[in-house]
């Protein structure tokens, strides 16, 4: 119990710090900083609190909105990821009572955690850009944005989730 | 009310949700709004220290070309320097009165800590603030050209608009002519800005300079922005005009912000003039 909260902590602040110094500076081909603070989101363990897990959320988009001075536009996207995350992975497992105690993301097969991580990472992101170009006349640009910068995010979170959790 | 209580309790994530989603929806809604007091931004404490201190190990890779950019400017200060001379020994003689000189801006240095020019609302932070002087309202420019203007201040450090952003919108003019426009950034390329209500009767070629117009009391007139890209003249109008920026916004290192001293002076003025 302890430990889940000290680990989730500890994420948490290094994947913000990760995001802000990092990956907020990539500009890969001129314009594509992928989001990969949203693993946090991901990661989340499933028997825990929501209300933990929406606040966190909140304050996990916020701190990165803190950094990059972009209002709440990543507080709102988080937030909403962190919402539907829960009814998502239930469609996709095709499973209304799956066990919440044992569950864990690498256990589950890889088409399925990829199309898990595929839908969230278009959400937030298709969220992220339309608040922040927050005009209907850029749809364009949105949408654009939303594709290349998502698969980016998708490639860096898969690897690390592959990289650095464990396979029970 | 045991309905009421029972409603809540049923959709406590629900509303907690809404709640929550509302909030970041009102910090979003007032970020895109220019001139309102916002509480998220990046120069408070925490966020401006973690940049300075980063900025700090990264300063050192740049060296060279910062060190580059001061002896060019170095040496464009002396040519001035010189000419200056020259026109005194030419001259008539003259007394030089002190009384009739007068500062009218004030310039404070400050190195930029975090800089962005990816996004559609581009900012920077600078590491100094309202402890240095800076106020909100402030022109910031470098040795090239015009940079954006002071946004939020705190303690020790402040905000700057980018002109790479949607909220931007600067007097310039062409430095051959006197035909004001203003400069907005459509969001594609950070090296390209737009100029946009400019009249018809200016006549524009592409290499023009545009530099900033001495309508607002922000910025100097004078200042460089950057060259005419190209144009379409269509329906008896300018349509688009890109300008390419002589700055490199994607790497800025020390700016100047100009304090302009008689500011309250001149908005009182025209204040005057618009309550009549």
């Amino acid at each position: 119990m302890n430990s889940s909260i000290g680990l989730n902590s500890v994420r948490f602040i290094g994947l913000v710090l990760l995001q802000v110094l990092v990956f907020n500076h990539i500009n890969l081909f001129g314009y594509i900083n992928p989001f990969i603070y949203i693993v946090w989101v991901f990661l989340f363990p499933f028997r825990k609190n929501k209300t933990l897990l929406l606040i966190g959320s909140f304050l996990l988009g916020l701190s990165v909105d803190f950094f990059s001075d972009s209002g709440g536009v990543n507080a709102a996207a988080t937030l909403f990821i962190a919402f539907v995350r829960l009814p998502i992975l239930k469609t996709i497992l095709r499973r209304s009572d799956f066990d919440f105690l044992l569950f864990n993301l690498r256990l589950i097969p890889f088409s399925k955690t990829l199309l898990y991580i595929t839908i969230l990472t278009l959400i937030h992101h298709f969220i992220v850009f339309n608040l922040e170009y927050f005009s209907f006349n850029a749809f364009l640009s949105v949408f654009y944005n939303t594709i290349f910068t998502s698969v980016f995010t998708i490639i860096l979170s898969v690897l690390g989730i592959i990289l650095f959790t464990k396979k029970k | 009310m045991q309905q009421i209580i029972y409603f809540i309790r049923k959709f406590r994530y629900f509303l907690l949700f809404l709640l929550l989603e509302i909030i970041a929806i009102i910090f979003t809604v007032q970020h895109h709004s220019y001139h309102t007091s916002k509480f998220i931004n990046s120069a408070n404490f925490i966020s401006g220290g973690i940049y300075n201190k980063v900025n700090s190990v990264n300063e050192y890779f740049l060296l060279k070309s910062e060190n580059k950019i001061l002896s060019e400017e170095n040496v464009r200060l002396k040519n001035l320097l010189e000419q200056k001379e020259i026109d005194y020994n030419e001259g008539v003689f003259s007394v030089i009165d002190s009384s009739k000189y007068f500062q009218k801006y004030e310039y404070y240095s400050a190195k930029v800590i975090n800089n962005n020019y990816t996004k559609r609302n581009n900012t920077l932070t600078l590491n100094k603030g309202s402890k240095h002087g800076l106020t909100p309202d402030l022109g910031v420019i470098n040795s090239k050209g015009i940079i954006g203007i002071v946004e939020n201040t705190s303690s020790n450090f402040s905000t700057i608009i980018s002109i790479l952003n949607n909220n931007s919108k600067i007097n310039v003019h062409l430095k051959n002519s006197n035909h004001f426009g203003t400069l907005i950034w459509d969001g594609e390329d950070y090296n390209i800005t737009q100029i946009v209500d400019i009249p018809r009767q200016a006549k524009i070629k592409i290499g023009d300079t545009v530099v900033t117009g001495g309508k607002s009391v922000i910025f100097p007139e004078g200042i460089n922005v950057g060259v005419i890209k190209d144009f379409t003249f269509e329906n008896n109008q300018y349509q688009k005009i890109n300008v390419l920026l002589f700055n490199d916004m994607s790497s800025i290192g020390y700016v100047e912000v100009i304090k302009n001293l008689q500011k309250i002076e001149q908005k009182k003025l025209e204040q005057q003039v618009n309550n009549e």
